[in-house]
């Protein structure tokens, strides 16, 4: 009977105790604590984030990882990679494991109001596209009637491809796989006829194949997927570090400040370069970080141009056009807010 | 024993006690103990209550959406497989409803197949034949000892990725399609009398049941046998062919041509589903031959000998005295090995099978961000199949209980 009473106590007692609302959580200082950045990518995708032989991470998305790193714990190095597929990124993200998401994630509305998580800006604005084998001599994507199309699961290209196909009055067999890998084979395999993702994505993958002469991009593009790193609701000055050091490396590009010339223009530089660098102003302070967040930033991961071209432009296998993605001043619509 | 005791001696105590006014209610531990039973009840309420509303509240306040109300909404995207009409317009609600036949469908086939790959492997470990026997340990022995995940991908991306393309596909006939999406079968397209047909098949499966007590009655009673499986065989091919060529062949056949990209028409087995199905029967398979093996040993040796003796073959020894009583053992196991693989069935994620797991908890659970919701009702639906397996399982270890004694 005694014990009885006492399962009893204990039930309600954790009952009591469960009603009890959990702490927010401030990532800043959680990250500072641990010394090291856990920052979720893709699991594998040139240019954008892969890892080479000796376990290091590169790529434009592993960037923003960096830049963040470089601001918040002083080293671009201090960042731990989490590789996470499409479908596992967002409750990686909402439960904790990751500090941030920077892994080609379309900028949606449904994302961002419905599951608990905030777009920090975006790194590089895409579509989704189609790559077909030119042995099946299509030229245009209206020709695709009655296709297999290979789809990665859980992204928004399997929305965008549903909607382009009933609009033109098409049909699609859709194969999902769950990593690019497994999407890639299966096109190879001929499982699909084409394989659909956004264009840097196809890009990537297209590098990969056994031979990627014999694959070619379909002019059309079918969406809108602005990609870009991602945080958790519900912590703003998180948010806030992660949006301005993204904007840091689009700012530097803007006013000419590289990884090479970031010492001189901290000292000899006109008012906004020295804003940027923390020589003057506040900025810093305001995020919650010392005044040369952004010299560090641009420094040790260079401004977006750089960025750029050492991982998906002319200087890399990818070589993608700026197109888009060039800043505005250079006809691009890349643009980052008044930095002041 | 001990305790039942003093719980009985305690009750009757209890009841003395209350017929004696001068003790309090609250004192009879017949009383006390509803009032604990009461409590804890109301206090594991308490508790999922509140863990359920708090996980909420937090959800709301770090602004992921919760409730039901997304299964109403229109899905967007579309599902490889659908055994009912899918559209991507459709909803949640109905990606569900997709997913859960598509788990049906593989998780059946899977029970079937491995239920018979089992009986074989299982029985052929006590074959004469010392290379059968060997045959049945290997084959034990290696799907038993591999992981089923590597299965699943040995037979999609080993075996069926390596099938020729649409254009080259291997044929049969021109009617029979295989290539690297799946196989291509005829398919029969009945006309108005072909339910004459259809009808017949039902009576010859009927006739079986029927057939069969009239055999074991007739045996029991005079001792003569009745060969029951060839005559059934008979009935189903020929009670139905009797109707369609009474009936002139009311059907046409539509078989499957390549028609720009891809085979239309016919029934097309993807080659998801092929490989999921294979797996699960082969790893399945080689358990249930262990629990096969197991059955068999467990009968004396001495009931071969007395089946012997009486001068039965050895395949009606197998047939007719071992595996019938062998079956205590077995069907226990088979109910649990049944319940692995539809748990099991899950693995379709891994290559794309779009069963409930992974168009219900995979995509619709990624696009909604619903993970409490999509998880909570997936969950139900593997407890209720499952629940489902095992009373069904139940019952018929409660025959083959009878039929041994
Ligand atoms: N931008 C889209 C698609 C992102 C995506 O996952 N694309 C695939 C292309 S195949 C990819 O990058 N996969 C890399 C991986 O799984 O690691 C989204 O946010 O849903």
């Amino acid at each position: 009977m005694a014990k009885k009473a006492l399962f009893t106590a204990t039930t309600l007692a954790t009952a009591l105790v469960a009603s009890a609302t959990t702490v927010q959580a401030a990532t800043l200082d959680d990250v500072k604590a641990r010394g090291t950045l856990t920052c979720g990518v893709s699991t594998g995708l040139a240019g954008f984030s892969e890892k080479d032989a000796n376990g290091n991470w590169s790529g434009l998305d592993v960037d923003v990882c960096r830049a963040v790193a470089a601001a918040v714990l002083g080293g671009a190095d201090k960042v731990q990679y989490k590789p996470l597929t499409a479908k596992e990124r967002f409750t990686a993200l909402a439960s904790g494991e990751i500090d941030m998401l920077s892994r080609n994630t379309t900028w949606t509305h449904t994302r961002d109001t419905s599951l608990g998580i905030n777009f920090a800006g975006t790194n590089y604005y895409d579509g989704a596209s189609f790559m077909i084998m030119k042995d099946l001599g299509v030229s245009s994507a209206t020709e695709l009637d009655g296709a297999n199309a290979c789809i990665q699961a859980g992204t928004s290209t399997e929305l965008a491809i549903a909607d382009y196909f009933r609009e033109n009055g098409m049909s699609y067999k859709a194969v999902t796989f769950d990593t690019s890998d497994q999407t890639r084979q299966g096109f190879e395999s001929g499982r699909c006829d084409f394989l659909t993702s956004d264009g840097s994505q196809l890009a990537a993958l297209r590098i990969g194949l056994a031979n990627p002469g014999n694959a070619i991009i379909l002019p059309e593009v079918i969406s809108k997927e602005p990609l870009g790193p991602v945080v958790r609701q519900g912590d703003d000055q998180w948010f806030n570090i992660v949006k301005w050091s993204l904007n840091a490396m689009i700012e530097a590009e803007e006013q000419g400040v590289t990884s090479m010339n970031a010492g001189d223009m901290m000292k000899n530089g006109n008012p906004a370069n020295k804003r940027l660098l923390g020589a003057e102003g506040e900025l810093g302070a305001n995020l919650g970080l010392d005044a040369e967040w952004a010299y560090r930033i641009v420094t040790q991961v260079g401004n977006y141009a750089e960025s750029f071209e050492r991982n998906v432009g002319m200087g890399s296998p990818l070589k993608l056009e700026r197109g888009l993605n060039a800043s505005w001043r250079d006809g691009g619509i890349l643009y980052a807010p008044a930095m002041r | 024993m001990f305790k039942q005791k003093t719980i009985e001696e305690a009750k009757a105590s209890a009841r003395r006690s209350s017929g004696n006014s001068s003790a309090a209610f609250y004192n009879n531990p017949n009383v006390r103990a509803i009032f604990y039973q009461i409590l804890l009840v109301f206090g594991l309420g308490y508790f999922f209550y509140s863990i359920i509303s708090n996980v909420l509240a937090n959800m709301e306040a770090t602004g992921i959406k919760t409730g039901f109300s997304f299964l109403g909404a229109s899905a967007g995207y579309d599902v490889l497989m659908t055994l009912i009409s899918f559209e991507s317009t459709d909803t949640y609600g109905k990606i569900f409803i997709v997913g859960f036949l598509n788990t049906l469908l593989v998780s059946a086939i899977g029970i079937v197949f491995a239920t018979i790959l089992g009986f074989i492997f299982g029985v052929a470990a006590f074959s004469q034949n010392l290379l059968i026997r060997k045959a049945a340990l290997v084959y034990v022995e290696i799907f038993r000892n591999i992981p089923l995940l590597l299965q699943v991908f040995f037979w999609y991306f080993a075996v069926l990725s390596a099938l020729p393309g649409a254009r080259q596909s291997l044929s049969l006939g021109e009617a029979i399609f295989l290539n690297v999406r799946g196989l291509y079968l005829p398919k029969m397209v009945g006309s108005d009398l072909f339910w004459v047909a259809e009808a017949a098949l039902g009576l010859a499966i009927v006739g079986i049941f029927v057939l069969r007590r009239w055999a074991k009655t007739r045996q029991d009673e005079t001792g003569q046998q009745f060969p029951v499986l060839n005559t059934s065989i008979a009935m189903v091919i020929g009670l139905p062919l009797l109707a369609l060529i009474v009936t002139g062949f009311p059907f046409t056949m539509e078989y499957p041509a390549l028609k720009g990209f891809n085979y239309f028409g016919g029934i097309t087995v993807i080659p998801e589903l092929m490989a999921l199905a294979i797996a699960l029967s082969v790893y399945t398979g080689a358990f249930i031959a262990e629990a096969v093996r197991a059955g068999v040993q467990a009968i004396p040796h001495g009931q071969t000998e007395a089946a012997r003796s009486i001068g039965l073959k050895e395949k009606k020894i197998m047939q007719l005295i071992i595996v019938p009583q062998a079956m205590r053992v077995i069907v226990p196991l088979l109910n649990s090995e049944y319940q692995s693989l539809v748990k099991n069935s899950t693995l379709a994620a891994a290559i794309g099978y779009p069963d409930l797991f992974n168009v219900f908890v995979g995509t619709a659970l990624n696009q909604t961000g619903q993970a409490i919701e999509t998880i909570f009702m997936t969950i139900i639906v593997y407890f209720v199949v499952n629940m489902v397996i095992s009373f069904l399982m139940n019952r018929f270890n409660n025959a083959v209980a009878l039929v041994s004694r």
